[in-house]
């Protein structure tokens, strides 16, 4: 296990150090400690490590991953896990917003609350939220599945394509085109899957399915005036 | 961008370090606004007296005799405390109002920051650790403040651009977003005989609360009617005698995060600003939910 003191180095040598680990490194294990919510922590990070952070940061922490697992002991500023790739990125705490915006791959767990904005624009990225989500959450989704085990804010899916939402307790309201699906036995198999390995006992069939109807104007130009 | 920090205390026995822990968190926001900064400070209430902080480019001509001057003018004991470009009055509570109008006519050019019981504001252009080192915060004591580091965006960098600005007596407000209505809404509310001294558009969003509380609203009323009737990005902290309060716009992209022990209740646009506090590993960490109003009093 490798140690590394924010207080007594910058963050420019932690990423520095994190990204000269080759996919082969035998310095597999990270610790960081003294974060004090400094911004950036553990970014572009792209070489099978596991980097545990002790305690709160700031904005974009792990974003743009690859490879890598990052833990946050802790809560988690604006834009966490932003635009990852793949990989694993798991906080104890609650997350700031848009947590997993545009990530195209990977998983990111949350075992708290995330605020608004939850996986906007997200392009393939697993995110599961033990908790609550805000307002806006998976606003023009693209791919992959957001799971709620909590409540849903306003506007949930709005003007979304093909991601798969999941939420468990109640939505506030749904964003346009945004409407409830059927829970068929792959979906199940699916949000099973994503539990177990987002460590929730959640009930997969206590989950109701959110999706696109495709009516918005991008997929029928006769709507175009409807919105 | 901007930086708002706000630390309310419950345990007395941390009231003669609030300037100092209202400094450490205010400078910890400079990357969030380097151009001013600004803080409002409650502290001591002496019984039967108000405050007036004032405010001049040229101090040491307008401060000099401003005691014995208005102290002359209006008949009554003032004393006067100088910090730099800033200036505490003292004055008889009962004299306040023959002291401002005797205010305007001895010294036209004075500004005045603040009036009240307890709260005292200062601010003024530069870093937040320049500006707290000349008006000396960190030797401050008192029961709560706010402190705001800004970036400017809607208006000039001018001390009457800085926050906090002053919403009535023992109030403020500092923001973190900027108002896109702030033009039409200042026509409205001059209109309505309400002064606005700058083209910047928080001092519009601290009109708007004064004129609702004019009209017999609450704070807490104003603060509701500022979701519908203010367009743009806000977070707000607004500051009263006895506490302060939190406000986000329903789009609430302006940071926010809260903590809570049995010491203190801190506000910080980041965690970062917290980090200093005590028992911050064990205190309850949140962010404050978007069109919610929340208050804390003593």
């Amino acid at each position: 296990m490798q140690t590394f003191d924010l207080e007594q180095n910058d963050l420019r040598t932690l990423n520095a150090t994190l990204h000269a680990q080759k996919t082969n490194t035998n310095q597999t294990a990270w610790n960081i400690i003294n974060p004090r919510g400094s911004h950036a922590i553990a970014v572009g990070l792209d070489a099978p490590i596991e980097v545990t952070v002790n305690g709160s940061t700031g904005y974009y922490c792990a974003g743009m991953n690859q490879q890598a697992t990052v833990n946050v002991k802790g809560s988690v500023g604006p834009g966490v896990a932003e635009n990852m790739m793949s990989g694993t990125v798991i906080i104890d705490g609650d997350a700031s917003q848009y947590a997993g915006a545009t990530g195209h791959g990977g998983l990111l767990v949350i075992k708290g609350n995330a605020s608004s904005r939850c996986g906007i624009s997200m392009k393939g990225i697993d995110i599961v939220v033990h908790g609550n989500i805000g307002h806006m959450s998976a606003f023009m989704a693209q791919s992959g599945t957001l799971v709620v085990c909590g409540d849903a804010g306003e506007a949930l899916g709005d003007s979304l394509y093909e991601a798969q939402l999941f939420v468990r307790g109640s939505v506030k309201s749904l964003g346009a085109d945004c409407i409830e699906k059927e829970m068929r036995p792959e979906h199940l198999a699916h949000l099973t899957e994503l539990l177990t390995q987002a460590g929730s006992d959640a009930k997969p069939e206590e989950f109701t399915r959110y999706g696109s109807a495709r009516q918005l104007y991008n997929f029928d130009v006769d709507n175009a005036g409807a919105y | 961008m901007c930086g708002i920090v706000g630390l309310f205390l419950k345990d007395k026995t941390l009231e003669p370090h609030l300037g100092e822990m209202l400094t450490e968190m205010l400078v910890t926001m400079t990357d969030r606004g380097p151009d001013s900064a600004g803080i409002a400070i409650y502290g001591n209430e002496v019984n039967t007296q108000k405050k007036l902080t004032v405010q001049s480019d040229n101090g040491t001509e307008d401060f000099v005799t401003l005691a014995a001057d208005l102290s002359a003018a209006i008949g009554v004991d003032v004393s006067l405390n100088r910090k730099d470009t800033h200036a505490v009055l003292h004055i008889p509570s009962n004299s306040i109002d023959t002291a401002r109008s005797a205010l305007r006519e001895l010294r036209p050019e004075l500004r005045v920051m603040s009036a009240g019981d307890t709260i005292e504001i200062y601010k003024e252009v530069g870093l937040p650790s320049d500006v707290a080192a000349r008006f000396d915060v960190r030797k401050m004591s008192g029961t709560h403040g706010i402190g705001h580091t800004r970036m400017a965006t809607e208006s000039a960098v001018t001390t009457m651009g800085a926050h906090p600005f002053s919403t009535g007596p023992d109030q403020c407000l500092v923001h973190n977003g900027s108002l896109s209505n702030h033009n039409s809404l200042r026509r409205e509310l001059r209109h309505e005989g309400i002064h606005i001294e700058t083209e910047n558009d928080t001092e519009v969003g601290a009109a708007y609360l004064t004129w609702k509380m004019q009209q017999g609203s609450t704070l807490g009323e104003a603060l509701d009617s500022s979701l519908e009737d203010l367009d743009g990005f806000f977070t707000f902290v607004v500051g009263t005698k006895d506490g302060f309060g939190v406000v986000r716009d329903p789009i609430a992209c302006k940071p926010a995060v809260m903590a809570e022990t049995d010491q203190y209740v801190a506000f910080g646009s980041e965690y970062r600003a917290l980090v200093n506090l005590p028992g911050i590993d064990q205190a309850r960490v949140w962010e404050p939910e978007p069109a919610t109003v929340y208050f804390w009093n003593h």
